[in-house]
């Protein structure tokens, strides 16, 4: 390997057994100075457990961890972070219910002489970090009420104050917007430029493939390859992924969408710190087609989705099934006339994760299992079995806790769940956040056959390719309306991007609006 | 290398099993240790009189369990249930004696199923009070019903000035006699209370397995907000289990007076106390989503085992409220322990398969 850079951190055949299961076999990897280090692999390959391991959350059963040549052992992450490894976890590890600044120091409070807490300095300090990554964070907001995006910029700033020589980022571009990932990219240029080892863990190749200067690919908890990033492509890493080059979007397979199933008018939902946070926002949808809606971080597409399910008793605007007004305000009820939202935030929206797969399967549909009030065990039972076979869910038995699945699976529960209601509609936020690369080419699989069963389907994303890939039409919000409609033919992922940072700065360059120019509220 | 620690894991895998069902089995194996227990250390302990007795006094707790182990696996705690046991018992009382005064010159007096009828419908009432701050106000469970717990109690005394309701006979005139039945009656010789236990417990285990709206309380304790988008209407479930608690405080509240035929404005105090216990005991998880009727059940029977076990020992009471919250404490530990346990063996199973 290239000496350009120092080696740092080197982990000698470190194991990790949990009770049965081997995360973690000899592995032997190398941490350089000043560079960008990439881990890839899929789900459950043992990545995250490596990097517990460095930062001291969890403990190697074998094995050597040698810290600039020294052996060193933590036994808990204060050890890691007192040494220079700080980490961004995957999970986000924030207080809700406590400040941006209060999180960003927590355990490491600044005091006064007699140990009071300088509120006032701590907040200073968060909002210089705050302030490099250009969010629009102030350091005295609730985390809670932050977006999940927002947050991860947070745990980000935090990682980044400990002012680490080794920097962990386990999954941080998971819920950024494109815009967003720049902002962090500059970041990470800057820590580099200032000598810090930077350990970087993503799912999306493009991303790695720019940033990256070492790669070290992990299947099986086994390192399948370790490479320079200027000797390898895209189809080497797939390859040490899951060992050989299936990839990717399912192809278009050319049927003609039908009538239109769907429309939205003038859908309006206002801030709590005012503002509209769906801004008059109407598009109408055919059946068998796919919608991709592109936006930036709190562009409002969760919102809209939430709208259109009922979920904002105070939004405003109407919604048609198949040109049938929808006058049910209760989500609910939508589901019954054919809606279904599969939510952005799997754990906390979309699965109930001390229930079995067969329970969680079925939650919104159990009124079709029912004869009077019983549910029929044997019918149930057949649903589950059919949409664990068709979804090619991944489970010994149904009776299992969904939390025991892998997070590709528990996506496809939760598709699952939504698809036994018998939708016409399918709203699908982030489909394919944070899953593996081969439960995300089930997934968008998924999606192009339904749409040949004649669903539609609307699906919001803030990965640029996913959207061109999968989409017939492509939708653009920013700041809460609808700036752009794209047919797939003539889309270009210029207009996309121009379209979605429209309202965010000056310049506009008013591309197709479609959205009326801000009404009167309520 | 990496061979070595499977294989150690491999013979602890299938004692972990059975260790694990051992665990499970917890409340059955304390409550035949309890029985055993009691059998050889107090004379007369199992005579058919005696276990009839305790059956008695197990089913009082046992009602008030039931609607409290729906509650906590939605997440939420009713601590109202003492007071609507007392306020029930009071409503049925004054029914019998006074009747309802029309302010006309006429009096109306109910039958003894119509004062049974009315006296459920004042406690899923009281249940409604509770659901409606919780869902409608959100007002924290815990509040809420600690509010009506006061108000509840405070309308009890109010109702005879803080005296007892004496000699519930009836007159026959009026036709309100025959209200000791519930208390003292027997059918193919088991007392009225144990039958009614028998089906409320049947008909709410049915619930929970078998209904769309048993599935959905398991699902809103859950994840509240997964249950939301998934259309479960979480605010329904919510009245329901809180109406269903004050339904069964209703059944103790009219139990108790038949027994004694009389109604006194204090019956009930600290019951939610021991109705939590007994939940607690039977595997229902305080912090929502876990809970079998069953368990409950169980948990009751042990409870109330206990302290009557220790009664007829002529062990002092104050003795018994040691070994009763010791009890509890041990009982949530091995829950804690069978949770982990539990956790090392479904990661073993999922490294066998692969």
């Amino acid at each position: 390997m290239s000496p350009a850079h120092d080696v740092i951190l080197k982990l000698e055949d470190v194991s990790k057994v949990y009770a049965g299961t081997v995360a973690v076999k000899q592995a032997n990897f190398e941490v350089r100075k000043g560079a960008v280090n990439v881990l890839v692999g899929e789900n459950g390959a043992g990545k995250s457990t490596l990097m517990k391991i460095i930062a001291g959350v969890e403990q190697p059963t074998a094995g050597r961890i040698l810290l600039e040549g020294e052996a060193v052992s933590f036994s808990s992450s204060g050890d890691a972070v007192a040494r220079g490894i700080g980490m961004v976890f995957q999970e986000l590890n924030l207080f809700g219910n406590m400040t941006v600044a209060e999180n960003i120091f927590a355990t490491r409070e600044i005091t006064n002489r007699l140990g009071k807490i300088d509120r006032k300095a701590q907040e200073r300090r968060a909002g210089e970090f705050l302030d490099r990554l250009e969010a629009g964070i102030r350091p005295d907001m609730l985390v809670e009420d932050l977006r999940i995006g927002q947050q991860q910029l947070v745990e980000i700033a935090k990682a980044v104050s400990l002012d680490a020589k080794i920097l962990i980022m386990d999954e941080p571009t998971s819920a950024l917007s494109a815009a967003e990932v720049e902002i962090l990219f500059k970041v990470i240029a800057d820590l580099k430029a200032r000598g810090v080892a930077i350990v970087y863990i993503s799912h999306r190749l493009e991303e790695l493939i720019r940033i990256g200067d070492y790669i070290t690919v992990l299947r099986d908890g086994r390192i399948t390859g370790q490479e320079e990033m200027k000797n390898v492509d895209t189809q080497w890493i797939v390859r040490q992924m899951i060992g050989s080059d299936a990839k990717d979007f399912a192809k278009a397979d050319g049927h003609q969408p039908g009538e239109e199933i769907f429309r939205a008018e003038e859908i309006c939902l206002p801030r709590v710190t005012g503002g509209l946070a769906v801004d008059h926002v109407s598009l109408s949808l055919r059946a068998g087609e796919i919608l991709g809606i592109y936006g930036l971080m709190g562009a409002g597409r969760s919102e809209l989705f939430d709208c259109i399910m009922g979920r904002h008793g105070h939004a405003s605007g109407r919604i048609f099934i198949a040109g049938k007004l929808v006058k049910e305000r209760d989500t609910t009820r939508r589901i019954r006339r054919g809606l279904a939202l599969i939510p952005e935030d799997r754990q906390r929206e979309g699965l109930v994760s001390i229930l079995s797969v067969a329970s969680n399967l079925t939650l919104a549909s159990l009124s079709r299992f029912v004869r009077l009030f019983h549910i029929r065990g044997a019918a149930e039972r057949q649903a589950v079995v059919r949409m664990v076979r068709e979804l090619a869910i991944k489970v010994a038995d149904p009776a299992q806790e969904v939390s025991s699945l892998s997070g590709g699976n528990q996506q496809k529960v939760v598709i699952g769940k939504a698809l036994l209601t018998g939708p016409k509609v399918l709203l699908m936020d982030e489909p394919s956040r944070g899953i593996d690369v081969g439960a995300k080419a089930d997934v968008f699989r998924t999606m192009r056959k339904l749409s040949r069963d004649g669903l539609g389907i609307l699906f919001a994303t803030s990965d640029l390719d996913e959207v061109m890939a999968l989409s017939d039409r492509i939708a653009v919000m920013s700041n809460g309306r609808l700036t752009g409609m794209f047919d797939r033919a003539e889309a270009t992922e210029a207009a996309i991007v121009a379209a979605s940072a429209l309202g965010h700065g000056p310049g506009h360059l008013a591309p197709v609006h479609l959205a009326p120019v801000h009404g009167e509220q309520r | 290398m990496t061979d070595i620690p499977a294989k150690a894991a491999a013979p602890s895998a299938s004692g972990g099993s059975a260790l694990l069902t051992l665990m499970k089995l917890r409340t059955f194996i304390a409550l035949i240790a309890v029985l055993v227990f009691f059998s050889i250390a107090a004379p007369n302990f199992l005579s058919a009189a005696n276990l009839i007795l305790m059956a008695k006094h197990v089913a009082l707790n046992a009602f008030l369990a039931m609607g409290m182990t729906f509650v906590i696996i939605t997440g939420g705690i009713d601590l109202s249930v003492g007071s609507i046991v007392g306020l029930c018992g009071m409503v049925a009382g004054y029914l019998v004696l006074n009747g309802i005064d029309l302010q006309m010159g006429y009096t109306v007096y109910f039958n003894v199923v119509e004062i049974a009828l009315i006296t459920l419908l004042v406690g899923i009432a009281i249940g409604a009070v509770n659901g409606l701050l919780i869902t409608r106000l959100n007002v924290a469970p815990f509040i809420a019903t600690l509010g009506v717990l006061y108000v509840a109690r405070g309308f009890a005394l109010l109702s005879s000035d803080g005296r007892t309701f004496p000699n519930l006979v009836g007159k026959p005139e009026l036709g309100t006699t025959g209200f000791g039945f519930l208390g003292a009656g027997r059918l193919l010789g088991l007392p009225v209370s144990i039958w009614i236990l028998i089906v409320v417990a049947l008909g709410a285990a049915y619930l929970a397995r078998y209904t769309p709206l048993g599935r959905h309380i398991f699902a809103v304790g859950g994840n509240e907000r997964a249950a939301r988008i998934s259309g479960v209407r979480v605010n329904m479930v919510k009245m329901f289990v809180y109406m269903f608690s004050g339904f069964c405080a209703a059944i103790v509240g009219l139990i108790i007076s038949s027994e004694l035929m009389a109604s006194h404005p204090a019956t009930g105090e600290s019951f939610e106390l021991n109705a939590i216990a007994a939940a607690v005991l039977g595997g229902t998880s305080m912090s929502g989503g876990r809970g079998t009727i069953g368990g409950t059940i169980v948990g009751a029977f042990v409870i109330g085992i206990l302290s009557d076990g220790l009664v007829m020992m002529g062990v002092s009471s104050f003795w018994q409220m040691v070994i009763k919250g010791l009890v509890i404490i041990v009982a949530v530990v091995v829950d804690q322990a069978q949770r982990r346990l539990q956790q090392r063996v479904t990661l073993m199973q999922m490294a066998k398969a692969g």
